[in-house]
């Protein structure tokens, strides 16, 4: 059953199209219909004062599902993401048991569509069981659908066994390495940045040495094999300079950043609370406007949650206990509207780029991220950039562990439309 | 004072001097022949040691108990903490039972900020990871005042593995606050990359600053560093860094040795050194109880005539 419906005077940002303008989107029988269609029952619903953009796409999301349904499942994190304004999302490979295969694919792609909120790709593991030794048979879970391999919680330690990877996905059509870049052993049992305030906390220290070091020799990777890289969550400035001359260079360089790394330093973690501690750390203030300019540039393609549900009782305890993550499919757009859009430093259209065509474009997601056009799959968001609210508990996520909680944001989501059917509507799951 | 004391940040100078001068009052109740006063009568303190220490838990015991306190000594092994308890269930479970205040040592740095979300009463660090020591500080100041007379413009020396020691960085902190002049000596690896930010001097040359010291502070150096690659050898590491007697010569007449001990003798220390007179680790020990008592004192607000009631 798919609704029809007129989104009355909203203001269209479809970055894809280049539109930015008030107009009504007709929606019916699952795409858009031209703005002047008159599709039979049609509901109208009055957006005045609300943007319309595709539907936001997230190319990192942790459902822990298989394995770790006390955190969340396919079906509680789809529906946080469509609370988020996200039609599609991309859940990570290091589920137990790990996402190396094409079953374990299959079955996440069965149970999003069991769910039926929001489109799942999975990602798959570049290496059996993310040990980063044996390549996964990564092209038997290309045939099951997988675009985007990842070992993400690490890097592929090696040189060569990265080397072999981004060789051999060639055999592909634009299938993307990503990279969780902190090397081990740089990094080792650090809790947060090392810097003044890991000192005064008394935590072991993660340098940025420990994330740029990796990047570096991923991109010369990269540029030995021609292989498309994409390096997930980039914390440091030094990261963010490398890619910067790596796309200079022409190499096959995409990169992400996070909302937590956008919007917090390590000066927010002088209370020891365990919501900030995430991988890679979040850093300085230096580092944090080195990422927003390098994601209003260019050099940074893509937003991505990170999503990464925890158990209370594993977050509620000494930070050096506690596993790293924060939730963020609820929070990412708001965050990104009254941290980033509201002071100027990115533009709406650019926001929406890098929430939505951009990811499905790096996902190979086609009928996501616009453009808003007749005849294309209506997957769309709409949202109130006005409304203000303050984060906190309870969530549609399973879990409560958001670096945002207790904070104040603008900006809501009221309708997300996937495949022409309204699953959240006036703010509320609509199953 | 604050309610609780996490940290050498917590307190000002002016408190510093209180504590200092309390426990001057307290030290004369450890040479009676009934060592207590009825201060704290009454009230509960629960010691909460995640990790083992001898010295420093009897210390808080002892000092609770000359103040009459109800003492509960709960330690990790054999307990609901070995069968996997957190510490929020263990936090509250204290809690419920009435604890005024919560003396605790844990292996995680932040555990005693964590720990005051969940208890009502007053919290105090006895060691957290590699964060703070703020009560082995003030214990070090005590008896520093108490042989030199002063702690302003004091010359001191920290030596060792100060990057890994809470007992380094809280003694640092509290003697920049009262002005005396801090040297942090050790290997560059063991150094931390903030310290001139402390307010403190760096040297790597023990030679050179012995002579001009008020009190040379040895700290334990852990075996274990060798394994993790910080340096090469005990053997090398006794030779650059380590108190030996030769080296003791160099100190200027009058001035301390101190350690907080457990020490490794024959590592940082030389055995005899740590023997001989101007070692002054056994009244490290003593005045610790005093100080430990005069902190509960001030931070529960016991009765002030209780100081001078005898029983």
């Amino acid at each position: 059953m798919s609704d029809a419906i007129r989104f009355r005077g909203a203001r269209v940002v479809d970055p894809a199209s280049g539109r930015d303008e008030i107009a009504d989107v007709v929606v019916a029988r699952g795409v858009i219909q031209p703005p002047d269609a008159e599709p039979k029952g049609v509901t109208e619903l009055d957006c005045t004062g609300l943007i319309l953009a595709p539907g936001l796409v997230d190319p990192h999301t942790h459902l822990r599902e298989p394995g770790r349904e006390d955190k969340e499942t396919v079906e509680t994190g789809c529906r946080a993401a469509a609370l988020g304004g996200f039609t599609a999302v991309s859940p990570m490979a290091n589920t137990e048991p790990v996402a190396d295969n094409a079953a374990v694919i299959h079955e996440v792609l069965d149970l999003g569509a069991k769910a039926g909120l929001c489109d799942v790709f999975p990602v798959g593991a570049i290496t059996k069981g993310v040990g980063g030794e044996a390549m996964a048979e990564l092209g038997e879970m290309v045939e099951a659908g997988v675009r985007v391999f990842s070992d993400d919680g690490h890097a592929v330690p090696t040189g060569r066994v990265l080397r072999n990877a981004l060789t051999y996905v060639r055999a592909f059509e634009d299938v993307v390495i990503a990279e969780h870049c902190e090397d081990d052993s740089l990094a080792a049992d650090g809790q947060m940045h090392e810097g003044e305030h890991s000192y005064a906390l008394g935590l072991a220290g993660k340098p940025r040495e420990s994330e740029e070091v990796l990047v570096a020799r991923d991109i010369a990777v990269a540029r030995l094999t021609g292989g498309r890289l994409h390096l997930l969550h980039l914390s440091s400035a030094g990261s963010v300079e490398m890619v910067r001359r790596a796309k200079a260079e022409g190499l096959r360089v995409t990169a992400e950043v996070t909302p937590h790394h956008l919007v917090f330093t390590d000066a927010d973690l002088v209370t020891y609370d365990t919501n900030f501690k995430v991988n890679p750390p979040i850093r300085t203030a230096e580092d944090r406007d080195a990422l927003r300019t390098a994601l209003a540039d260019g050099t940074i393609d893509v937003v991505g949650t990170d999503h990464a549900p925890h158990a209370v009782e594993e977050k509620e305890v000494e930070f050096d206990q506690a596993p790293p993550g924060t939730i963020g499919l609820e929070t990412a757009l708001a965050a990104v509207l009254t941290h980033l859009v509201e002071p100027g430093i990115l533009s709406l259209p650019r926001a929406i780029e890098v929430l939505s065509a951009a990811p499905a474009w790096l996902m190979g997601a086609a009928e996501h991220g616009g453009p808003i056009e007749p005849g294309r799959p209506a997957n769309l968001a709409v949202f109130d950039p006005a409304a203000e609210w303050v984060v906190e508990p309870p969530f549609a996520s399973r879990s409560r562990n958001c670096a945002f909680n207790g904070t104040t944001l603008r900006g809501k989501v009221v309708h997300t439309v996937y495949r022409g059917e309204l699953v959240v509507t006036d703010g509320k799951a609509q199953r | 004072m604050n309610k609780h004391l996490l940290s050498i940040h917590d307190v000002t100078a002016e408190d510093i001097v209180r504590v200092l001068d309390t426990a001057e009052s307290f030290r004369e109740v450890g040479t009676r022949v009934i060592k207590k006063v009825p201060a704290l009568r009454g009230r509960t303190v629960v010691n909460l040691f995640y990790e083992n220490s001898t010295r420093t838990r009897i210390s808080f015991e002892l000092a609770a108990k000359r103040l009459s306190a109800d003492v509960i000594n709960f330690t990790t092994s054999g307990t609901s903490v070995a069968k996997g308890e957190s510490l929020k269930d263990t936090a509250l479970t204290l809690q419920a039972m009435g604890a005024d205040a919560i003396v605790i040592r844990h292996s995680s740095s932040g555990a005693p900020l964590t720990l005051t979300k969940w208890v009502h009463g007053s919290v105090l660090n006895a060691g957290d990871g590699t964060h703070e020591h703020p009560t082995q500080a003030l214990l070090d100041l005590y008896t520093m005042r108490d042989r030199l007379g002063r702690l302003e413009e004091l010359r001191v020396a920290i030596i060792g593995d100060v990057l890994h020691s809470r007992v380094a960085r809280s003694l640092s902190f509290a003697l920049v606050k009262m002005g005396a002049n801090v040297t942090l000596v050790g290997p560059p690896t063991l150094i931390p990359p903030d310290a001139p930010a402390w307010g403190v001097e760096v040297s790597y040359d023990v030679e050179g600053v012995l002579p001009k010291l008020d009190v040379c502070y040895m700290l334990r150096v852990q075996r274990e560093r060798q394994r993790q690659q910080y340096f090469p050898s005990v053997r090398e590491y006794s030779r650059l860094f380590g108190l030996t007697r030769a080296r003791v010569g160099m100190l200027p007449e009058g001035s301390l040795i101190m350690h907080p001990g457990p020490m490794n003798r024959g590592v940082e220390i030389d055995s005899d050194v740590a023997d001989l007179p101007q070692a002054v680790m056994e009244e490290q020990v003593t005045n610790g109880i005093a100080v430990r008592m005069s902190l509960l004192y001030l931070l529960l607000g016991g009765r002030p005539e209780g100081v001078s009631t005898d029983e």
